[in-house]
């Protein structure tokens, strides 16, 4: 079994700066990722608040330090971690093929976008279900798309996708938005863009691929019908974030968000555990707050492994 | 028997440039496997024939049918295991 002082779910910016501070302390480090390195922000084309880089690209941005990361001689592996467990000289983290040990572990597992859970969106998922409006929509031309939420995820993809479209669909539960008024605002002037309050999907519908949705009333708005069909070609959904927190509910203590429960030093419930980035319970989510929850996070685990 | 993985990609898609590294290492590694990479953009013809409507798209063809399908960025073991289908 291979063992390290620190192991680091998540190959995120969080996590990856947790490597280079960790690394920066002498002391031997893993990365653990599952899928690619960078995590969520690989999909954003133009970043404007990263200090000291103007318009960097996320696909720029995480290659940077990911090269730093490896060159200061940390280790990234790309398998998902299933469990981490406690042992006695630190802790076990078991991977789908491997098995390996920490002095202390940092959980820098992040988020990804919540599903409506309807039977049929899996199904549906790359054939007309999607969840990011800016990779896909241009599969859309001349289409007609509903936009499932109401906050500002939902309003930014309704915007985006009215200039691509033939129609927009917004599809909310209540009544009122919880995004910004100025994009509520601005949809209003969008002759291709409809509003369609108080209803929930309650099956996506379609041959090999989608082509509508059924709406049933959410409850919340007065005098809706029971029920509506609306024939499209692609659904967006854009309901929220999950963090994927969901494999560690026995080691850490998780609020009913399943965020874990850790202030600004990152401190867990279950001592030698460690949480950074988005995955953590903050009000900021955003790639400064996750490096910084990096930088913290390693420190307390190079200090836990030392002891 | 042939296997055949291919890959719809777009060059203004983020999550298609962090695989393109994984896709060359693939190739590397199993240069048995017949590897065609799809701009959607020049050839979507070919991504509404499969279906795909959502990038990066992996798709294993075995005897030219349909075996295996993944969206999104997936590391190198999980398409080793998607042509084992
Ligand atoms: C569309 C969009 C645009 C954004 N734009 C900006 C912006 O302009 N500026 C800004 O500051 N912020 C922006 N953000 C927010 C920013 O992307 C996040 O705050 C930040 O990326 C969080 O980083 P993280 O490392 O905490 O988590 P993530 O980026 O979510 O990374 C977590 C990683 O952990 C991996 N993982 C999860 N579970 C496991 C497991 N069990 N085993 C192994 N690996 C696992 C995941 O695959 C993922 O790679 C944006 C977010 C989105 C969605």
């Amino acid at each position: 079994m291979k063992h390290y002082d620190v192991i680091v779910v998540g190959g995120g910016i969080a996590g990856m700066t947790a490597a280079i501070y960790v690394r920066r302390a002498n002391k031997t480090v893993l990365v653990l990722e599952g899928r690619t390195y960078g995590g969520q922000i690989i999909n954003t084309l133009n970043i404007e608040n990263w200090p000291g880089d103007m318009g960097v690209s996320g696909v720029d941005l995480v290659q940077k330090i990911y090269q730093q990361m490896t060159e200061l001689g940390a280790k990234m592996e790309f398998e998902t971690v299933t469990a981490v467990e406690r042992s006695d000289n630190g802790f076990m983290v078991k991977t789908e093929d491997e098995t390996y040990t920490a002095g202390a572990v940092i959980l820098a597992v992040g988020a990804e976008d919540k599903k409506l859970g309807l039977a049929s969106e899996e199904k549906f998922t790359g054939r007309g279900v999607s969840y990011c409006a800016t990779c896909d929509g241009a599969f859309y031309k001349g289409k007609k798309v509903a936009v499932i939420g109401g906050g500002n995820t939902a309003l930014y993809d309704a915007l985006y996708l009215a200039d691509i479209v033939e129609k927009v669909y917004l599809v909310h539960r209540r009544s009122e938005f919880r995004g910004d008024a100025v994009l509520v605002e601005r949809l209003c002037g969008k002759s291709n863009v409809e509003f369609v309050l108080g209803y929930v999907p309650e099956e996506i519908v379609g041959g090999k691929k989608v082509s509508g949705v059924r709406l049933v009333s959410s409850g919340k708005v007065a005098d809706v019908k029971d029920g509506m069909d609306l024939d499209i070609d692609g659904v967006f959904v854009a309901i929220g974030k999950l963090p994927m927190t969901g494999g560690f509910a026995g080691l850490v203590e998780l609020d009913t968000g399943g965020y874990i429960k850790a202030a600004e030093d990152c401190v867990t419930s279950c001592p030698g555990v460690f949480a950074a980035g988005d995955c953590r319970v903050k009000d900021m989510r955003q790639l400064v707050t996750a490096a910084a929850d990096g930088a913290v996070a390693a420190d307390k685990a190079v200090n836990y492994s030392n002891n | 028997m042939s296997v055949e993985l291919i890959d719809f990609y777009a060059d203004w898609c983020g999550p298609c440039q962090m695989m393109k590294p994984v896709v060359a290492e693939l190739e590397k590694v199993h240069p048995e496997i017949k590897v065609t990479s799809v701009n959607i953009d020049e050839e979507d013809e070919l991504a509404e024939k499969y279906g795909v409507s959502s990038i990066p798209c992996f798709v294993v063809l075995r005897d030219g049918k349909e075996v295996a399908r993944e969206v999104g960025v997936v590391p190198l073991k999980k398409l080793e295991k998607m042509l084992e289908k």
